[in-house]
């Protein structure tokens, strides 16, 4: 991490960027948030440990309309989500100075919190340069220690590659955290009777406060002006009152994005309802995968995404139903 | 066509393509050959029209089934309207079957302007169908019930 602010202040002191888009320590251990360093005096505050999981290319965007360049730290996943973004004509490649940062999988609070650590204090084993193998947990209760890969966010045990798809420069060491399979529990799902099915979302669903944290992280959801902002959509603004409008909404964000969606896990990383909403775009991307062929998010900056796209022999509508 | 429960009468929207599918429903008319009532036809300048919220707007709003006709791909109108058309509403269909939502309850069909009498067999089988999968509890504002 110091190499990391080291060169930070070297390219803000030799006026290469004006400001740099990272991480700053929060007011407990766990909770970095994101933030802009204009000086390289601010730089203290910087932090880029294993709870640094937000994504940001999105900040991108407003930063691409500032005056002078923006360094900007991105993981190897959120490289994808940047690409996209170019794809998009949202971010300016001219006005960012990618840091590509190492990676060994980040960390879910929640996780640490449901093996029933309560009260903590502080963490030590985070930090990047750490071995990522064990946390040491310091809590109001004494120590607790915690298997690392016990706590890492879901999307880290499904990773994409620890590969920078876009960068100028890269700082740190990647470790490979890559457990299982993406689409598993779509599968499992798929597999299921339709009650079975729509009790389980149902059950997801209905935790769903409509705090819209899953549309406002998203890096693929950048309109400015968003459908679920119109008030002639019934649940714009409003916390659920039937069981429909969520489902409603969360069906749509999927859709929004199906096909752009690089798979971040950023939706279900900030719901602080815990709501598996990954799930569903998921859902699409296996769909589409099988569809219309193999694609990935970000990837490149110039493919045609598949709804953006056709072919003359597409499968019809009614595969839905044939594929059981 | 026998419908034993006749006491249920089920709400269907279909989405008809202004060149193709209205046409079509058009000429059904014309040549006296007859489809349920329960079928409400909406007029849209394009199948590629059909937004997925469409649908699912439908569907809060108390339709038992939604239908969507089109120009038999090839013949869009508009070139390719239909081409996206089919992409976004195979995905749309595969996520309210993932959700649960009982397939059935979902077509797309393709009818041309000449095709009254396929227009006529689609909607007979459709209202059939969704007769058989009975009312619709899953997807719906229950506030739009009676």
């Amino acid at each position: 991490m110091q190499e990391l602010i080291n060169r930070a202040k070297e390219l803000l002191d030799n006026g290469t960027v004006a400001r740099v888009l990272g991480w700053k320590a929060g007011d407990l251990p766990y909770d970095p948030e994101p933030a802009y360093f204009e000086t390289a005096e601010s730089l203290k505050d910087f932090v880029y440990n294993g709870f640094c999981g937000a994504n940001l290319s999105k900040y991108m965007i407003e930063a691409s309309k500032l005056e002078g360049k923006t360094l900007v730290c991105l993981k190897p996943c959120d490289t994808y989500s940047f690409n996209q973004l170019i794809k998009e004509h949202r971010v300016d490649r001219e006005k960012a100075y990618i840091i590509g940062v190492g990676c060994k999988g980040k960390l879910d609070i929640e996780k640490i919190r449901n093996q029933g650590v309560k009260g903590i204090e502080s963490i030590e084993g985070a930090e990047i340069t750490d071995e990522a193998d064990t946390l040491k947990i310091q809590t109001i209760y004494g120590e607790r220690s915690v298997a690392y890969a016990d706590a890492m966010l879901e999307r880290c045990h499904v990773c994409k590659g620890k590969e920078h798809k876009i960068f100028d420069e890269q700082i740190g060491e990647s470790k490979e955290t890559k457990d299982g399979e993406r689409f598993d529990e779509v599968s499992r799902i798929e597999k299921l009777s339709p009650e079975e099915k729509f009790a389980f979302f149902q059950k997801e669903l209905s935790k769903c406060i409509r705090c819209n944290a899953c549309r406002n992280v998203c890096p693929a959801c950048s309109c400015r002006k968003c459908v679920f902002d119109s008030n002639k959509f019934d649940s714009s603004q409003k916390a659920n009152v039937d069981s429909f409008e969520e489902k409603m909404f969360h069906i749509i964000r999927a859709f929004h994005v199906a096909g752009r969606c690089t798979d971040c896990g950023e939706c279900s990383r900030v719901c602080p309802q815990g709501i598996p909403l990954h799930l569903f775009n998921r859902k699409f991307i296996k769909d589409i995968d099988e569809l219309y062929g193999e694609y990935q998010a970000g990837d490149d900056t110039d493919s045609k995404a598949p709804l953006t796209n056709y072919t003359f022999d597409d499968a019809e509508p009614s595969i839905v139903g044939k594929r059981g | 066509m026998s419908i034993e429960n006749k006491s249920f009468r089920p709400k269907i929207v279909a989405f008809c393509c202004n060149w193709c599918s209205y046409a079509g429903a058009d000429l059904a008319g014309s040549s006296r050959l007859s489809y349920p009532a329960d079928v409400k036809i909406i007029r849209v300048p394009c199948s590629c029209r059909v937004n997925p919220m469409f649908i699912l707007r439908a569907f809060e709003k108390g339709a038992d089934g939604v239908i969507m006709c089109g120009c038999h791909p090839g013949d869009c109108h508009y070139s390719t309207g239909n081409y996206y058309a089919r992409r976004r509403m195979t995905l749309l269909f595969s996520m309210l079957d993932y959700i649960g939502v009982e397939n059935g309850r979902t077509r797309v069909e393709w009818v041309s302007a000449a095709e009254g009498v396929k227009f006529s067999d689609t909607m007979n089988s459709f209202v059939e169908k969704i007769h058989s999968l009975g009312e619709n509890v899953r997807l719906g504002d229950l506030r739009c019930r009676n």
